[in-house]
């Protein structure tokens, strides 16, 4: 393949709401022909884990999260919840969880593939994952925490792909 | 040659284009697919997947908040 068709993204956030870029962009990478490797570091590594039902969206701290509820009436709908609750509320426990799993219902009526989905996809087309191997240490994970099929390098390895690459995105 | 259907209607950005991918591998050249979307954004993204992929989009037309592409596999 030729080097001007290869394309690497930096996945570097572990909630999920951001979960969501790095697969979306390296499965349809793949689909239009490139050749794309992820590489997955600090909190990115999440994306990588066997078990991707703990990933959470916070509203904490998150401004720009609209909060829609994605039941009820059309009019209720439409409101967004956002603005109106104080930040401090989402300290209280469960209310996290509470509002991941109102975005899953969301993107579930709305037609968004699930992440887990989206990953799979990923690895069927071909998709090359790096974890970071020196944030696996630093955060105490171990190769057993990780889907198989993945790769572990470090900085150098991401460069040396990123330079026979022409598009390459830090998420 | 061969014609087939895939039906994406209810399905978001990417999976229209990740689903199409996948009927065009299992196709020949010149086999042609009909794809049938909701996703808004659809239309951009098919002539721009076809302007990467080199597959041909024949015609693309929007009815009854369906979006139809014909794309010919290179």
């Amino acid at each position: 393949m030729s080097e001007t068709n290869k394309m690497t993204l930096i996945a570097s956030k572990g909630t999920f709401d951001w979960a969501y870029p790095p697969f979306i962009l390296a499965s349809t990478g793949v689909a239009m022909g490139k050749e794309v490797s992820v590489f997955c570091t600090f909190y990115g590594l999440n994306l990588l884990l066997k078990d991707l039902s703990k990933l959470r969206i916070s509203p904490q701290g998150n401004p720009a999260m609209p909060m829609k509820m994605p039941f009820g009436p059309k009019w209720f709908q439409a409101i967004n919840f956002g603005p109106k609750i104080p930040n401090v509320m989402w300290n209280i426990p469960g209310l996290e969880l509470f509002a991941t799993s109102m975005m899953k219902k969301t993107m579930k009526n709305n037609g968004v593939a699930t992440i887990e989905e989206l990953r799979q996809v990923c690895i069927e087309m071909g998709v090359k994952f790096i974890a970071c191997e020196m944030t696996i240490g630093l955060f105490g994970y171990s190769r057993e925490d990780f889907i198989d099929g993945i790769e572990y390098a470090g900085a150098a390895t991401y460069l040396d792909v990123a330079h026979h690459s022409t598009q390459d995105l830090f998420i | 040659m061969s014609h087939q259907t895939i039906d994406m209607s209810g399905h978001n950005c990417p999976m229209p284009i990740l689903k199409t991918k996948q009927a065009l591998a299992g196709m020949n050249a010149k086999d042609t697919l009909e794809v049938i979307c909701t996703d808004k954004g659809s239309t951009k993204d098919f002539i721009a997947f076809c302007n990467q992929t080199g597959d041909v989009l024949i015609s693309h037309r929007e009815q009854d908040k369906q979006f139809i592409f014909n794309i010919e596999k290179s």
